[in-house]
């Protein structure tokens, strides 16, 4: 599974990175950094909590 | 041999509230395999929709004031196969009978989350009053926005999160805009005072007049507002007034049910609001949050999801229920800058990590004794998320200035002024 984000959508609120912090980080400039875009074996359901969590609707996975 | 006795679930949810914490109440319900009847009730004719763009992006000029909905009926009607009543505010709850009141209407339920939010809070004697609003639903949004697009002389009763983002949009068109807060100084319940000053200070900076420590003595007009005259004397011209002083969780319908209220519906740590079968959740709840042994009742759209969706999977499955605890988390834009809060304001003082709250980045770090129990940032956005993780490990306050020093403060080359 890839992380694909929209970063038109995306503001950089932080949800998903409150949720799988090793995937997804806030950067200085508030802007949304995919740590890893291929989900790891290890981190898919908090992966799939952070996509569906989104408030902007931002993030989906792709198979 | 005689037929075992087998443990049924509850075979209808009845979820009352249409917003976010509805919503995913009902998804939830869903995804944990629910195949009973699942009816969402709302008082509002839209479907679900999203709240926070109502002060931010919806006020922006051209932009779209369609709302964002999460869901189309289709998808809620039937892929989850939802009996949703909308424009159809439930009227009353008997937990004896296990049925809600709709107007003359009964609707019965096994397993019921309610979640009915918080209505704004008006100027008593405004009502009526054209040109006088709070900022709550999508109908009050598009009332602010016209009047923007107007180019309306604006007033923001009350300095907290939604009047100052309606004054952020009221200047970046450049039109006049006073905020009127009644304590001397804003945001001292969710920031404490020195950093609500600090904050306030975007106001002034951004050529927002703040006039605290007054309050309303008269909003001034026969059919349409004209001005408004605080208690001082002054009288400001005015065009719109928006009313952000705070909001009041929907209980009145309630009154009858014998359900404990006490600013909210007031549950235990599983969301379970005192009666069989019945769970609270978003604006409504005021739930007992473990993480920080204390009662709690927010209005954030973090907790509001997480909560609906905890609440339904109780609710449907009382067995196997969880407890759920969280690090509050809320976040704000004014002027182009974000604010963001996690936590709670500890009782026992605030240190600043990283930048200087005069300025455009901070990062403050609040306490109560030796734990570290809140983080706001303003423009701190790579900082926020790391501090709300220690948080919710129940870290010490050291620990998190030693992790402070450790994360280089950097400032962002790109901030613009």
């Amino acid at each position: 599974m890839k992380i694909v984000m929209d970063r038109a959508k995306c503001t950089g609120i932080g949800i998903c990175e409150a949720l799988a912090p090793t995937i997804f980080e806030v950067d200085d400039n508030g802007e949304l950094v995919v740590l890893s875009a291929e989900v790891p074996e290890d981190a898919q359901n908090e992966v799939t909590e952070a996509v569906e969590g989104c408030p902007t609707m931002a993030l989906r996975l792709q198979s | 041999m005689s037929a075992a006795t087998v443990r049924t679930g509850p075979s209808s949810l009845v979820v009352v509230g249409a917003s976010l914490a509805g919503l995913r109440a009902v998804e939830a319900a869903r995804k944990v395999g629910f195949a009973g009847r699942i009816t969402l009730i709302g008082d509002e004719p839209h479907l679900p929709y999203d709240r926070p763009p109502l002060s931010k992006d919806l006020l922006a000029p051209g932009a779209p004031t369609d709302p964002v909905t999460f869901r189309s009926r289709t998808e809620l009607v039937d892929d989850l196969g939802v009996q949703l009543l909308l424009h159809t505010p439930a009227t009353g709850l008997d937990p004896h009978a296990q049925v809600v009141h709709i107007g003359g209407e009964e609707v019965a339920y096994d397993a019921l989350v309610v979640a009915t939010g918080a209505v704004a809070r008006g100027l008593p004697g405004t009502e009526g009053l054209a040109g006088v609003h709070v900022l709550r639903t999508l109908d009050d949004a598009r009332s602010v926005r016209r009047a923007l697009d107007e180019g309306a002389r604006t007033v923001v009763v009350g300095a907290g999160f939604i009047g100052s983002e309606v004054a952020s949009a009221a200047r970046k068109r450049g039109l006049p805009t006073t905020v009127v807060e009644a304590l001397p100084t804003p945001l001292t319940r969710s920031v404490g005072p020195d950093l609500g000053t600090a904050l306030a200070l975007l106001h002034t900076r951004n050529g927002t007049a703040l006039r605290c420590g007054q309050t309303v003595a008269a909003v001034q007009g026969t059919d349409r507002v004209e001005g408004v005259r605080l208690t001082d004397g002054t009288v400001i011209d005015a065009d719109l007034v928006v009313v952000g002083i705070g909001a009041v969780p929907r209980t009145d319908w309630l009154a009858d049910s014998g359900l404990p209220v006490d600013d909210g519906v007031v549950c235990d740590a599983f969301l379970r609001a005192g009666a069989p079968g019945i769970y609270a959740a978003g604006d409504v709840a005021r739930w007992h949050n473990v993480l920080f042994d204390r009662s709690m009742r927010v209005e954030h759209w973090s907790a509001a999801a997480e909560q609906g969706a905890q609440a339904a999977r109780n609710a449907v499955s009382p067995a196997a229920a969880q407890f759920y605890a969280t690090v509050p988390y809320f976040w704000s834009d004014w002027y182009g800058s974000r604010i963001q809060f996690a936590g709670v304001a500890g009782n026992d003082g605030c240190e600043i990590v990283s930048g200087d709250p005069a300025d455009d980045h901070f990062v403050a770090l609040y306490r109560e004794g030796d734990r570290l129990t809140g983080v706001l940032t303003l423009n701190g956005q790579r900082y926020v998320m790391k501090y709300r993780r220690l948080i919710a490990q129940r870290a010490r306050f050291d620990e998190a200035i030693a992790f402070a020093r450790t994360s280089a403060p950097t400032r962002s080359a790109a901030t613009t002024s």
